[in-house]
């Protein structure tokens, strides 16, 4: 029997598949926590179920036809020069076209309404919006809070339900800012004032990363965004007030602007203002940037990323985070 | 004297390396030992690395090709080996030094130094003998452009032993690639193998796109050319179009790195958007020069094997045409999450999942040659179903991306490596070795072996399911690529089903070397002395296997497409014998000049990764004078008499009938 290796192996592919996709739904992105999360994947679920349409035909169709008409099926009809039928090619070139039509309109519609620069309203019952600042660094984030005057690196608190204005840019190479459960990434580079605008509508810890490659030590740029009630976030602003450290331009920024490996959170109590601005002004001033960081020009000539970096040690973190019921 | 090269650039404390190195030398000494105590060199010189034969030539990049194979295989496996291991806080084997160096070494040289010499071999075999031509329209060049590429893969490999390669990923984006953020000679290893080799590909371009444009064989329209024919021109004219792209990026790239300049630098007014923009202007063309020639041998093996004309040929070169313009307009998408505004995010977007338009309609013309056919399940029609099958859940997933504010959840993450892996070892791998059981009696005259071949495939297709698709899996967790350890713990058992899936394509790449091996053993039983193994429709089978140097001792004339089926059934279903009288035959001859041309290359990139300017001088030099020597060499030509093809002819044909 010439057909078993193709049902097992059929067999095989499905028995692997259906853990997958059972695995698949409680994940960040199936279980979003927030508008732009959510619709996103509404968005998601919809390309893909619009393209079974094309894709179960042809699976099923090439399994069938290649097992109907094998050489040994000589009950099959044997056509040798028949090779086209217009009503079949205009078949095979109209169902792609709807197909295509329909996701294109839903991408034109969705590019607009999902742009990542397009401000969120804050509907009833939520709070006005607000503005993070988000710095990518070699390599960790630093979050600056403009109206609260206070910064932090590797962590960043919001209250539920208030619309975030996130400004992203890099004092370094180019990475990405992306909080998997909230929705949409955007890059962070060097010299440029990129945005993206988040909401979270339920309370708890979620992971965020950086997605862009950025060097040696980019597996560890990972932060948590704490989501808690506005009082738990006064709370936690109150604690980072507290902190002994300040984040100065350019001195102290340039300090911390210093390659490290390894995660790490710190706060700073206080912070110059127009922070964010100065450090993208830094990159258009004539060569400003280049000649604080020749400072660490050793280190990245001595090269990273050897297995020598502190990592594996306890993130020095100050006090308790700030929500650990919301985090249960 | 040595520029920045020093013995401490010798990685000795890398015991991986030092055994690789070990293993390697003595594998080369056994080589080069066995080459001498046989005395081939003069062999290996006369009939190999100076020939101009296309065979030959197609030959030798499948052999780089599959070589190069194990090295990236090699660090594929170590890459999955490491992130199955370095889950919740542990480290893994590999440190991020290490570990970065080896994702960027493997997309490279996969991509560049696999896939392409894939390619451009398959075609260097075929389309002279498809097309009816006796030799490509440039054939020193030909063999320069092998030189040239070869020389990328030695620099490539060096960067192992000397000094290290590039931690930046494949396209080492700036300014992560500055000499500000990676100061060290790996970047440099990158740029010069890319640059030369990219030169030798530019050069196959334009040779192959004049080859197939000018040097049809009498009645051969374009309408009446095979389908691989057709999609290597498209490829051939994506190279031309796009290669030059990446030479002048990479040319900037080295002037800010070399001398100083601000074209994509943070600071001083450099723009590293712009070099993400003409990298993927590049590298978007890129994936379809190794995807059409794919298509091409699916399409050849389908209508051979399922005995019946290919289903709706006008429809099948239109559509590559559509995919050849279409992959200039997309480029965009591969960075949507850059932040351009919402218009220019749904026009890449939208102009993207177009092509999935043309290409679903291949899928479905090779779905109706199957249709009403015989189909004999040969294991190039296995790679071929599974292709079939691959491709299109990998070209859902491309089209999921392609829909921009989906892509910005997915970008980034491993769903993007399941996207391109699905579609390259799906699409790519399968095609090529479809195309390597499938012409391989061509290229040496004798099949291989099937049972072996369909082991492969069966190791390669379940093995692809079990690496990737737990990849698609993790990305909705939040996974993303690049990543040398993780912290989340729960990730690692789909990571150790990932690895065992990488442990099943190792078994498929076992299993082809046992074919080829056993192959060879088995030659005899094996041996095609007809020229047509497959009962096949297309030109290259009208000629012995493996071909005369000649190809044909008469050009043929064809006036319809599947042209060798149709002599076949004028002439009672078997193949005409070329006969007498014969007329001399005009011939290029092999180049010495060439080879030393790539070599003394391979030198110029060293000597430029090291800052070693006497030597990079000598040897740019050198590369000069070499050239000059070969334009005023005027003998590099000649006929082969009439008497000679006579007694050619006579004995191809006494050795069919004595087999007969």
């Amino acid at each position: 029997m010439r057909r078993n290796p193709y049902l097992r192996a059929l067999g095989l592919v499905l028995m692997l598949a259906l853990p997958l996709v059972l695995a698949g739904c409680s994940s960040a992105l199936l279980d979003p926590k927030g508008e732009i999360g959510q619709e996103q994947r509404t968005l998601i679920l919809t390309a893909f179920g619009l393209m079974q349409i094309v894709v179960v035909p042809v699976i099923v169709l090439t399994l069938a036809f290649a097992w109907r008409y094998r050489k040994g099926n000589k009950d099959a009809t044997y056509a040798p020069d028949w090779h086209h039928s217009t009503k079949i090619e205009a078949v095979v070139w109209f169902i792609p076209c709807v197909i295509i039509v329909f996701l294109a309109l839903l991408t034109w519609y969705t590019s607009h309404s999902l742009d990542p620069h397009k401000p969120l309203e804050a509907e009833e019952g939520q709070n006005e919006p607000m503005v993070i600042e988000a710095v990518s660094l070699d390599w960790k984030w630093l979050f600056i809070y403009p109206e609260q005057g206070i910064a932090t690196v590797n962590e960043l608190a919001f209250p539920e339900d208030t619309p975030v204005r996130f400004r992203v840019t890099s004092g370094s190479v180019m990475n990405s800012f992306f909080i998997p459960q909230l929705g949409s990434q955007i890059y962070a580079m060097a010299g440029m004032d990129n945005d993206v605008h988040l909401i979270a509508e339920e309370q708890g810890v979620y992971r965020g990363r950086s997605t862009n490659y950025s060097g040696a030590g980019f597996a560890d740029m990972y932060f948590d965004a704490h989501v808690g009630s506005q009082e738990d976030f006064d709370n936690w602003v109150a604690q980072v007030r507290e902190a002994p450290d300040t984040l100065t331009f350019p001195e102290e920024y340039y300090e911390l602007a210093k390659p490290t490996e390894g995660h790490f959170i710190k706060y700073f109590s206080d912070i110059s203002s127009s922070l964010y601005e100065n450090i993208i002004k830094s990159f258009h001033a004539g060569g400003q940037h280049s000649e604080q960081m020749a400072q660490y020009a050793d280190a990245y000539a001595e090269g990273f990323g050897n297995g020598e970096s502190a990592k594996g040690d306890e993130p020095q973190t100050y006090g308790e985070s700030m929500s650990a019921e919301a985090a249960e | 004297m040595f520029g920045k090269l020093s013995l401490d650039d010798i990685p000795i404390h890398e015991p991986i390396l030092v055994v690789t190195f070990l293993a390697i030398a003595l594998g080369g000494l056994v080589v080069v030992g066995a080459i001498t105590y046989f005395k081939k060199w003069g062999y290996l010189w006369r009939e190999w690395l100076t020939s101009i034969d296309h065979k030959k030539l197609g030959i030798m990049y499948f052999i780089v090709a599959l070589v190069m194979l194990l090295r990236g295989f090699a660090d594929a496996f170590m890459m999955r080996s490491q992130l199955a291991m370095a889950s919740a806080g542990s480290e893994g084997f590999l440190p991020p030094h290490h570990y970065d160096q080896i994702f960027t070494a493997h997309g490279v040289i996969m991509i560049f130094f696999v896939a392409m010499p894939m390619v451009i071999g398959l075609m260097n075999l075929v389309v002279p003998l498809q097309i009816g031509a006796r030799d490509v329209a440039f054939p020193f060049l030909n063999n320069l452009s092998f030189w040239l590429f070869a020389a990328g893969v030695i620099l490539v490999n060096v960067s192992l032993f000397v000094g290290e390669f590039a931690t930046t990923g494949w396209l080492a984006y700036v300014p992560l690639s500055g000499i500000d953020y990676s100061p060290g000679v790996g970047v440099d290893y990158w740029i010069w193998a890319l640059q030369i080799s990219g030169i030798g590909t530019t050069l196959t371009g334009i040779n192959f796109f004049v080859t197939i444009i000018k040097m049809r064989t009498k009645g051969m329209k374009m309408f009446h050319m095979p389908i691989f024919t057709w999609t290597s021109l498209c490829a051939n004219v994506l190279i031309i179009a796009s290669f030059p792209i990446l030479t002048a990026t990479i040319a900037f790239l080295t002037l800010d790195r070399y001398l100083g300049t601000h074209f994509f630098t943070t600071d001083m007014g450099g723009n590293m958007m712009m070099y993400v923009n003409l990298i993927w202007a590049w590298g978007h063309p890129e994936v379809y020069i190794l995807i059409l020639p794919a298509f091409g041998v699916f399409s050849e093996v389908i209508a051979t094997f399922a005995r019946k004309r290919l289903f709706g040929y006008g429809t099948m070169v239109w559509a590559t045409v559509a995919i050849t313009i279409l992959s200039f307009i997309v480029w965009l998408h591969h960075f949507f999450t850059m932040g351009a505004g919402a218009n220019v995010n749904a026009f890449f977007g939208i102009m993207t999942m177009i092509i999935a338009i043309p290409t679903g309609v291949k899928v479905f013309n090779w779905l109706f040659t199957m249709y009403r056919g015989r189909l004999e399940f040969t294991s190039p029609v296995l790679w071929t179903i599974g292709f079939i099958i691959t491709f299109t859940l990998g070209g859902m997933t491309g089209v999921m991306l392609s829909v921009p504010a989906a892509n910005f959840v997915l970008h980034n993450s491993l769903f993007v490596i399941a996207h391109f892996h699905n579609v390259i070892i799906g699409g790519v791998v399968f095609g090529m070795m479809a195309g390597l059981t499938y012409w391989f009696p061509k290229a040496f005259g004798f099949t291989l072996n099937e049972k072996w071949g369909k082991r492969s495939f069966w190791c390669w297709l379940v093995g692809f399911y079990l690496a990737f698709m737990p990849l698609y899996v993790l990305s909705f967790y939040g996974a993303v690529r690049r990543m040398q350890s993780y912290e989340d713990g729960s990730w690692q058992p789909l990571m150790l089903i990932a690895w065992l899936g990488a442990v099943t394509i190792l078994c498929g790449i076992v299993c082809t070397l046992i074919q080829v091996f056993v192959s060879i053993r088995d030659r005899k039983q094996n041996q095609d002395l007809t020229g047509d193994p497959w009962d096949a429709r297309t030109l290259e089978w009208a000629t012995a296997s493996p071909p005369q140097f000649y190809n044909f001792a008469h050009l043929p004339e064809v006036n319809s497409v599947d042209a060798f089926w149709e002599m076949k059934q004028k002439n009672g279903g078997t193949a005409p014998k070329p006969k007498a009288p014969y007329k001399d035959i005009h011939m290029p001859k092999n180049t010495w000049e060439a080879p030393v041309m790539g070599a003394f290359s391979t030198v110029l990139g060293f000597a430029l990764v090291w800052h070693i300017w006497w030597l990079a001088i000598v040897s740019g030099i050198a590369i000069f004078a070499t050239f000059m020597a070969r334009i005023f060499n005027n003998d590099v030509d000649y006929y082969v008499p009439a008497a000679e093809v006579e007694r050619i002819e006579r004995e191809v044909q006494k050795r069919a009938e004595m087999q007969a």
